[in-house]
């Protein structure tokens, strides 16, 4: 993919973050572009968790910058990222499974109507708009007025991205979106990948599972001991030089 | 590059089974309290009519004294159906409720010689109210900001309360003389007992808070995933507070119609009721695991507690048998619960 007349959503520059005796990154630079999807690899302590936690705003960078649709990005909080629109999906973390859908895709944001100037929660209009936004990724609820409990993983995680798109979330964050589900359930989070990509999102895809990488990535970026090794686009290289980089053979 | 994939992949909501048997599961556990109810109403009334010739429920007597019956503790248990659905337990209630109704009491007597029986049954109501502020505003600091368990927190302030209780109304009851008391506690409008009325109220209220509002909403979510709710930006700690110091008003409310109800505020009001007040809660289809509950549900776990103790004693059964029966519909309700849940999977 051309990406060069197109300017980035995301810009790290020189991050660098140290907890106490442990450097765990060091000089990370990256760059994400508009419906891109981009890979992060490396071994478990490699510094892939600590770098997501730097761009959603959980860890505050030591020396570095974030630009942000060309600004710079000073993150305090999570609630910060999600706010300008830097959406994390965790598997199981986002999701009420004992309200509906409405209630989840507008969790702590919920639509009230007034009757006779009292608040109400407004359900019905929650329910639609969030079934039409789902609707949109070519995710089908059956049945939206029920708790979510009855849903599968795959369908659970589906209203979490369904959830950060419908609050506009320029860029997502995926950290192991297909570990736990069925290969149909993992096809089909495949699937909201790429259409996420047709509508001008930015991915950065966490996954252990290179099949998944090299099926929906355009870049790969390895880490290893906090630094960045590599990256390669995914159409110029293979699973041999991924796993070379990675554990640094 | 990638090439497009023109199928769906639907996936079925529950994975094979037995989709019939599960439905009527769900259903049989969703208005299990209304179908105990029923069959209690149903069973009592053969019973009188069988053996003593009179029917249990088409008198209005029968009828009245049963809501009045299910006043108290219904709303010892209103605001802590909220707390049980946020995954909390508030074990105090039964001492803020004997708290409020001491302190009323006192306040009402101190102040009826100035302000006259009106003014001083206003500023005992306050006084009953303010006062569980206290147990309510320390149990939702210790679990929200010093997150100590509410099951332990809550222990400690049931002995607090308990103890204050005690020491205001000096180890015994507070009698109080007041005219519009007497009223509320007793008089009836129409067909209506004023505690009834009240009651009613209160629960419209709770029912508003809990279904239709946003702090409502927020509850359910934090008893169904605090992580989810916390990355949502809900602020948790602050929900939390505010669901203990509802718990400890509705027990003030409690305390308030138990003193005007006996014209005596008492220090143990609360504590034979506090368990059947869990335990209409739970009847009513709660789960102390947080998450799920209604006030509907709430009231009508708190009739079914009140015709098996008013209804044992008309069909002139020893006492001892409400234990026993309330005790078995707790078991046979949560094992509804469990069936179907064990039915989904």
């Amino acid at each position: 993919m051309n990406n060069s007349n197109k300017d980035p959503l995301l810009d790290l520059e020189h991050i660098s973050k140290r907890f106490g005796g442990l450097q765990a990154l060091k000089d990370v630079s990256l760059t994400l572009y508009p419906g891109e999807v981009l890979a992060l690899a490396g071994d478990n302590g490699a510094g892939k968790s600590t770098l997501i936690k730097t761009i959603s705003g959980v860890h505050k960078p030591d020396t570095g910058t974030i630009k942000y649709c060309g600004q710079v990005l000073h993150l305090e909080t999570p609630h910060q990222a999600r706010n300008a629109g830097i959406e994390t999906i965790y598997q199981d973390l986002a999701i009420a499974d004992n309200l509906d859908v409405g209630g989840n895709v507008f969790l702590g944001r919920e639509t009230v109507k007034r009757v006779f100037g009292l608040p109400f929660v407004d359900r019905r209009r929650m329910r639609q708009e969030a079934v039409e936004t789902l609707k949109d990724l070519d995710i089908h609820i059956q049945q939206p007025e029920s708790p979510l409990r009855s849903l599968s993983g795959g369908q659970r995680q589906s209203v979490a991205i369904g959830r950060a798109i419908h609050w506009k979330a320029r860029v997502l964050i995926m950290d192991e979106p297909t570990a736990a589900l069925g290969v149909p359930e993992q096809r089909k989070v495949m699937e909201i990948i790429e259409k996420l990509k047709k509508n001008g999102v930015g991915v950065i895809f966490i996954s252990h599972n290179l099949i998944d990488i090299f099926q929906v990535s355009d870049r790969i970026l390895v880490l290893r001991r906090g630094e960045k090794v590599g990256e390669r686009l995914i159409s110029q290289t293979n699973h041999d030089e991924v796993v070379r980089l990675m554990v640094g053979g | 590059m990638f090439q497009e994939k023109s199928l769906t992949i639907r996936m079925p909501l529950v994975g094979g089974g037995d989709q019939k048997v599960y439905r009527w599961l769900a259903l049989l556990a969703a208005f299990r309290a209304w179908l105990f109810l029923a069959i209690l109403l149903v069973v009592f009334e053969l019973w009188a009519e069988c053996v003593y010739h009179r029917t249990f429920l088409f008198t209005a007597f029968n009828i009245q004294s049963i809501a009045v019956f299910t006043v108290t503790p219904l709303l010892l248990g209103l605001g802590q159906t909220l707390v049980v659905i946020s995954g909390g337990i508030d074990l105090s209630v039964g001492f803020t409720m004997g708290l409020s109704a001491v302190v009323m009491a006192h306040t009402v007597n101190a102040t009826s010689a100035s302000v006259g029986p009106a003014g001083s049954l206003v500023l005992g109501i306050l006084a009953g109210i303010a006062v569980a502020f206290v147990p309510g505003i320390i149990n939702g600091l210790l679990i929200s900001k010093l997150r100590i368990p509410p099951f332990i927190g809550t222990l400690g302030m049931y002995g607090v309360a308990r103890g204050a209780a005690y020491l205001l109304a000096r180890g015994t009851t507070v009698p109080v003389a007041n005219g519009p008391l007497n009223f509320i506690g007793n008089g009836v409008i129409g067909p209506l007992p004023m505690v009834v009325l009240i009651a009613f109220v209160i629960v419209a209220i709770m029912h508003y808070l809990l279904s239709c509002s946003r702090f409502g909403q927020h509850t359910y979510a934090i008893g169904g995933n605090v992580q989810a709710a916390l990355r949502a930006g809900i602020d948790v700690p602050r929900n939390t507070l505010v669901l203990y110091v509802l718990s400890a008003i509705t027990a003030a409310c409690a305390g308030i119609l138990y003193t005007a109800r006996f014209t005596a505020g008492a220090p143990q009001a609360g504590e034979p009721i506090l368990l059947d007040s869990i335990a209409a809660i739970v009847i009513g289809g709660a789960s102390l695991f947080g998450g799920s509950g209604t006030i509907v549900g709430t009231v009508i776990g708190s009739l079914i507690i009140a015709v098996i103790q008013y209804g044992l004693v008309f069909v002139n059964v020893e006492p001892f048998w409400q234990f026993i029966a309330v005790g078995v519909v707790i078991i046979i309700s949560v094992l509804v619960d469990q069936l179907q849940k064990r039915a989904r999977k």
